[in-house]
């Protein structure tokens, strides 16, 4: 889906590799050099290339609907849900899967499987959201960082490594300690703490492209330092990034998990993932239920993710073209 | 050569630079005063009063600063708040626990992903391939506090093989020089007390290295299959050379170097899920501590360990840059 909306908002010729030569036509010299919209058909073909690649690849599929069915079950939770997930009831507590309770109850007589499908709304929000964070934050430094180069950037990115430098989750956990527990500051921390990855890819990017002749000549017709950033540079980072922000999700997911599952996420009684985790960890040995579901549905959601942006990078990667 | 390793020690210099400066910084953001929130609200006047002087609170941020460094330097790293033991000890003590657990942890990683990965490689698209591939992923999706209480749950409780948590039973009397138990218990010559150690790691690796060898099998199959179709290697096969031949000699070298580069990456990561590993089996190293430290806002104790962690990750990647300049000649030394 992500990819659909971004074949709208694509002016520019395909998406870049880092490392590759960009995939643009060189204008010829005598020509004035196309700039956004005369590229548009050639950018088209190369997209829906890119789509039909992504749609023949079936365990891309496989992934997309893994994610559009949990997508789906948040977004009518309610509907789904055969129980209340805050409902305690306690003549029912801790018992295994069951008719009644496909999934069994946790310690207050909850019910998993609603648990779960609220949760999803939990985990998905906070994946994308966090991530959402992290590449606006990561685009805007990478992109002004690289445009203007020598000081910033290498201002910017001593930054990030000196960030990389940190064991991602515990830097979360630490900011997280500092501005308190919940699930707000825990997708904040993620977001902060993924801020280097993009920041790189923009600016790998950005660092082929800044030399090339469209920028030149979008210069030369008196474009801004702005326009051409937003209007000529981004566009053209946006399939690696895209890949990127994709598998990122999946890693915002977990993290995001793990910190609800240390207690600095997600409080009870809101049905999280990872907090229903740490809920059930107790009874481990007696109702190893508890724990497990909460857990399948985090591998099922996240190997979805990953799927869908292996597929994505496949099918955006010039080099595996055939 | 030589060269090359100073200029990346060089390089390495700012950032540790930085991270000193973040992790000095790091209390001092907090909006509010850091000896409150240090001591938490019940805190006596007299107890803050002693932080803000120890700490010399009171002072300008940069005299602050210079003190901290100046004392980092000495390698003093300040008192815990909770245990009044000396930083660089109570690191000392548990920094080991965790040095052998990541160690292990890639030991498994790396004995299962690079094997799973050639094989996948030259039986592409065999049951074997599609069914290692498969568990790669599901490898590289999973939370891995989730993967350690399912070990746990099967192994240790449903089935009775290992421990359920701790280094050594309380009944091994080993002396203790390097506080690695494994290498300790070597060194003293006490096989019963090296087989229960290994015993103890044996959960807590797996589940910590799960990741990182879904990682290397998934990398080590995509490098093999690419070097697979060079010239090279069809010059190879065209001589007549045995495909074991081929694999070993002429592909696997080239094949393994961007897995190299990558094991860097996996220790920061494996330190990552350290913290995870060590707080669900209770496994006495610098990650439960780092939590511990953050749930009793033991903040010298925790700045102690972000610099230590950080310092080893540099030092880590540093190390393995030299090995990927060894490995691979064609590396500039820029």
């Amino acid at each position: 889906m992500l990819y659909l909306n971004s074949e709208q908002g694509f002016p520019g010729p395909a998406p870049a590799q880092p490392g590759l030569p960009a995939q643009p036509a060189p204008p010829a010299v005598t020509e004035p050099t196309p700039v956004g919209d005369n590229l548009a058909p050639q950018t088209t073909t190369l997209l829906r290339d890119a789509w039909r690649r992504l749609l023949r690849n079936r365990s891309a599929v496989a992934g997309m609907i893994v994610v559009g069915l949990l997508i789906l079950v948040a977004v009518f939770a309610p509907l789904i849900a055969p129980h209340d997930p805050l409902a305690q009831d306690f003549d029912s507590r801790i018992l295994p899967p069951s008719a009644g309770h496909l999934l069994g109850t946790d310690d207050l007589g909850r019910d998993i499987l609603s648990r779960i499908i609220y949760g999803s709304r939990v985990s998905l929000a906070a994946g994308i959201l966090s991530t959402a964070l992290a590449v606006a934050a990561g685009v805007l430094i990478g992109a002004f960082a690289t445009y203007y180069g020598g000081f910033w950037d290498n201002l910017a990115m001593r930054m990030m490594d000196i960030m990389l430098a940190f064991p991602q989750i515990l830097l979360a956990i630490a900011i997280v300690a500092i501005l308190g527990p919940g699930l707000t500051n825990a997708m904040l921390a993620i977001g902060i703490i993924s801020i280097p990855i993009y920041a790189r890819v923009v600016r790998s990017s950005i660092l082929s492209l800044r030399e090339k002749e469209f920028i030149e000549a979008a210069r030369a017709l008196g474009a801004s330092d702005l326009q051409i950033i937003f209007k000529h540079l981004l566009p053209n980072c946006m399939g690696p990034l895209i890949v990127q922000a994709t598998l990122g999700i999946a890693t915002a997911i977990i993290e995001a998990a793990s910190l609800s599952f240390l207690g600095l996420g997600a409080q009870p009684p809101t049905p999280e993932w990872g907090a229903m985790l740490n809920g059930g960890r107790h009874l481990l040995r007696q109702a190893p239920w508890v724990t497990a579901f909460p857990g399948i549905a985090i591998v099922v959601l996240v190997m979805g993710v990953n799927l869908f942006g292996d597929g994505l990078r496949d099918a955006l990667d010039p080099r595996l073209k055939q | 050569m030589g060269r090359y390793l100073a200029k990346r020690l060089l390089l390495a210099i700012p950032i540790l630079f930085g991270v000193s400066v973040i992790v000095f910084l790091f209390l001092r953001l907090i909006p509010g005063d850091p000896a409150q929130v240090m001591l938490g609200e019940k805190a006596t006047p007299q107890a803050l009063a002693e932080i803000r002087q120890e700490m010399g609170l009171d002072k300008p941020l940069y005299v602050q600063y210079s003190r901290y460094m100046v004392k980092l330097l000495q390698g003093d790293l300040g008192r815990s708040i909770t245990s009044h033991t000396r930083v660089t000890e109570e690191l000392g003590a548990r920094f080991p626990a965790t040095v052998e657990l990541t160690i292990a942890a890639m030991i498994v990683a790396l004995l299962i992903g690079i094997p799973a990965g050639i094989i996948s490689a030259t039986r592409q698209y065999s049951f074997f391939d599609n069914a290692s591939m498969f568990v790669a992923l599901l490898g590289v999706s999973m939370p891995v506090f989730w993967l350690g209480l399912m070990l746990l749950w099967f192994f240790s409780f449903y089935l009775g093989w290992f421990p359920m948590s701790a280094r050594l039973d309380v009944s091994f009397d080993i002396p203790t020089i390097t506080n690695l138990y494994v290498v300790d218990s070597i060194l003293a010559g006490n096989w019963a007390a090296l087989a229960n150690s290994l015993w103890h790691l044996v959960l807590p690796a797996v589940a910590l290295g799960t990741i990182p060898m879904a990682t290397f099998a998934r990398m080590t199959r995509s490098s093999m299959l690419e070097v697979l179709r060079q010239d090279y290697v069809r010059t190879a096969r065209s001589k007549g050379l045995a495909e074991r031949l081929v694999i070993a000699k002429h592909s696997l070298k080239n094949a393994l170097i961007p897995v190299v580069t990558v094991i860097g990456l996996e220790f920061g990561l494996l330190l990552n899920g350290a913290v995870m590993t060590e707080t669900i089996f209770a496994w006495p190293g610098i990650g439960k501590l780092a939590f511990d430290a953050i749930m009793q806002r033991d903040f010298p104790l925790l700045q102690g360990i972000l610099l230590l962690v950080a310092a080893a990750f540099v030092l880590i990647n540093l190390a393995v840059d030299m090995i990927y300049a060894y490995l691979d000649p064609r590396i500039h030394y820029e």
